[in-house]
């Protein structure tokens, strides 16, 4: 027997797998629909506000870079690139369903319901940055990778239990998928077929560190596979792709049908975060260029204005209401008390079970804090 | 009443609080329909069904997650760990996520879940079973740490930790699940968290004790009566938050105190028990906080663990020396 010839063709297997994860787009560069049969067919209004969201988010990321440049936010990790993946996946929600985001993932539960200013002050690190409102179903972002991925299978579970009809939805980077909890939270999310909706949202690099340096696998979506789920790549450059995929999980997800993980190929444009990542040590401005020009706002706008509903005074308008409504928030922000030790001392329990130690020293900070 | 052991008595509290609050669920690896590895959930699925007691996939970290978003659908999770050992596997879902959870949301959300898992010494158990690793969950903030030596305290206790509406570590340790019985009330009661007791009054020292190292000093204390001596012994039961005001005033009483674990010196709340003493109560000691506690080793080879473990000698030894210095 030859040395190299297999015994058992694992290799077929595996290349058979892989080539099930193509790419799936609907929206070229160009803005032509490319794949009619999978266009989610969205009325001329709800087009037009996703373009709106999409702006205001392209907008709202340049304004934090400037704002967290002059030293008026904090903890900033640029999005620029990422709407299509970001906005239009959120866009497929309802209001009942719980949002589990990363530290990227600022833009989606705005959308959700955050206000700007909460927005602002969770960047400048204020505890009232947490405070989301009732009714509002999202977690703060997440910093610890991973963590997401295990308490959205949680969550689901819990939506699942209670008989709800809504999803847990949560994000993680192409870096994400190589931690333990991501693979964990959809593996527990399938064993329970709770309804859960994972994405991957693959820029390309986690910090400096490539795509390729990550897994050997082709695709990120392929590792549905080791759950026992449906997974699917899209174009996360392409808006209508990125919806579609979303919304299809959603709706599997709410029939009981189980978790699905997406993976939306994109590309951030600015730095990881900006803590003094500098990306050109890493990335070409040839690649730069080349992700440039599939831009999912560009496309979109392309698209839409074939249609005749988008042109220049709309979005210069969106452009101009999202630049005052950032002022408007980050004034806001500004306006809330400094915060003491006294305040970090009472949210840490409830309020009926203080311990004894925090109790204790609640009143030493009262007295200081009272001078 | 009824004679019970501790593990029974654990049952019972779970059935009670299954019973009185339809948010509990119990959780973990083979806790459903074998009953948990100690039968510590016996008959709960039986009772009440595969969507309150269940099994879930080998995964402590993913069990952790799971309580934190069942937490935030308004349900009352009581996972199980299997082994403590384990906790490092789970340790971002405890200390990193479960205890930060109302903190970082300003107070808005809470997470009312209550981690079971067993440790401890003395039955021969493989690598990672018996370590006693309280002493990294007391030092993160947001969490109690609970750790029974009685059946009647286990059952007021576990009670009292599943109705907290912020997390707790409930840690029962193998050899005290059937080592004796007691008298157990058959109805539900509570045991406030963060209170010691006294198990034995005494004047001439104190012993401040937890979990199986209850049962030792008790032992060293008899023996010591013979000889003359008085020993109060205070089990902390919950190491965390302490019960400063009790330790504080039986250390007024006695002017003498030992600290007695069975985690490694280096390990447990041991150093903090005697920091407490020592800013508080100084100008009441004749004598410093001596500690009995194990070498700091990797917990030992099974063989060696009656070489290895702290017993009630060890404390009848250390109370000698603070008492004759």
């Amino acid at each position: 027997m030859s040395a190299n010839k297999s015994i058992f063709d694992a290799v077929k297997n595996l290349q058979e797998i892989e080539e099930k994860f193509e790419m799936v787009q609907i929206l070229n560069e160009e803005g032509e629909i490319v794949s009619p049969d999978l266009d989610p067919q969205l009325s001329d209004e709800k087009l037009v506000e996703l373009m709106r969201r999409m702006v205001f988010t392209r907008i709202l990321d340049q304004r934090s870079i400037s704002l967290n440049r002059q030293g008026r936010l904090g903890f900033y990790a640029p999005t620029a690139g990422q709407e299509a993946s970001q906005i239009a996946s959120h866009y497929a929600l309802e209001k009942a369903d719980w949002i589990l985001p990363g530290y990227r993932d600022v833009p989606q539960i705005v959308w959700h319901g955050v206000p700007l200013s909460q927005a602002f002050l969770w960047s400048r690190g204020h505890f009232a940055g947490g405070q989301s409102p009732e009714g509002v179903n999202v977690l703060s972002p997440q910093i610890i990778i991973g963590a997401q991925y295990v308490q959205t299978a949680g969550v689901a579970l819990g939506l699942q239990k209670r008989g709800k009809e809504a999803v847990a939805v949560t994000y993680t980077g192409d870096g994400g998928s190589s931690q333990g909890d991501f693979y964990e939270g959809i593996n527990f999310a399938s064993a329970f077929k709770s309804p859960a909706v994972f994405i991957i949202q693959n820029n390309q690099f986690a910090i400096s560190t490539p795509r390729h340096l990550q897994t050997g696998a082709k695709t990120l979506a392929q590792k549905g596979i080791a759950a026992g789920i449906p997974s699917i790549q899209v174009d996360g450059m392409d808006p209508l792709a990125v919806y579609m995929a979303t919304k299809e999980a959603r709706d599997r997800a709410v029939r009981g049908e189980g978790p699905s993980l997406i993976e939306t190929v994109c590309y951030r444009y600015g730095p990881h975060t900006m803590a003094g990542d500098d990306p050109t040590r890493y990335r070409t401005s040839e690649t730069d260029e080349e992700w440039g020009k599939k831009d999912p706002i560009i496309r979109f706008r392309k698209y839409l204005e074939a249609k005749g509903l988008w042109d220049q005074s709309k979005e210069e308008a969106v452009i101009e209401d999202a630049k005052e409504q950032i002022k408007a928030a980050i004034k806001e922000a500004d306006s809330v008390p400094k915060q003491k030790v006294t305040d970090l001392i009472s949210i840490m329990h409830d309020e009926n079970s203080m311990p004894a130690n925090l109790k204790e020293q609640y009143e030493i900070y009262a007295e200081k804090e009272s001078k | 009443m009824a004679q019970m052991t501790m593990i029974q008595a654990i049952t019972d509290a779970l059935r009670c609080e299954l019973k009185d609050d339809e948010n509990v669920l119990v959780f973990g690896e083979d806790v459903g329909v074998n009953g948990g590895v100690f039968r510590a959930t016996e008959g709960l699925q039986k009772e009440f069904g595969e969507g309150r007691v269940f099994d879930t996939p080998l995964a402590e970290s993913g069990i952790g997650g799971l309580a934190i978003g069942l937490a935030l659908e308004g349900f009352r999770p009581v996972p199980e760990i299997q082994f403590f050992g384990f906790v490092y596997e789970v340790m971002d879902s405890i200390s990193g996520q479960l205890a930060r959870l109302r903190y970082r949301s300003g107070g808005n959300l809470s997470a009312p879940v209550t981690i079971r898992s067993p440790f401890g010494g003395g039955v021969h158990t493989p690598e990672m079973h018996s370590d006693s690793l309280e002493g990294l969950i007391a030092q993160q903030p947001g969490i109690k740490v609970v750790v029974p030596s009685t059946p009647y305290d286990a059952k007021g206790l576990l009670i009292a930790s599943i109705r907290d509406n912020d997390p707790v570590v409930f840690l029962e340790h193998l050899k005290l699940y059937r080592s004796f019985r007691e008298e157990v009330p058959e109805e539900s009661y509570t045991i406030e968290l963060g209170k010691a007791d006294v198990k034995r009054e005494g004047t001439d020292l104190s012993i401040i004790t937890y979990g199986a190292m209850v049962h030792e000093s008790l032992k060293a204390a008899e023996e010591l009566e013979k000889e003359g001596h008085s020993v109060e012994v205070i089990d902390l039961r919950t190491i965390q938050p302490l019960d400063i005001e009790t330790i504080v005033a039986s250390v007024e009483k006695t002017n003498r105190a030992i600290v007695v674990q069975e985690a490694q010196k280096q390990a447990g709340v041991a150093a903090q028990v005697i920091a407490e003493i020592n800013e508080r109560a100084i100008l009441s000691l004749e004598a410093p906080v001596l500690r009995v506690a194990a070498p700091d080793t990797i917990y030992p080879f099974p063989q060696a663990e009656s070489v290895w473990l702290p017993n009630y000698k060890d404390v009848l030894a250390t109370a000698k020396k603070v008492l004759e210095f």
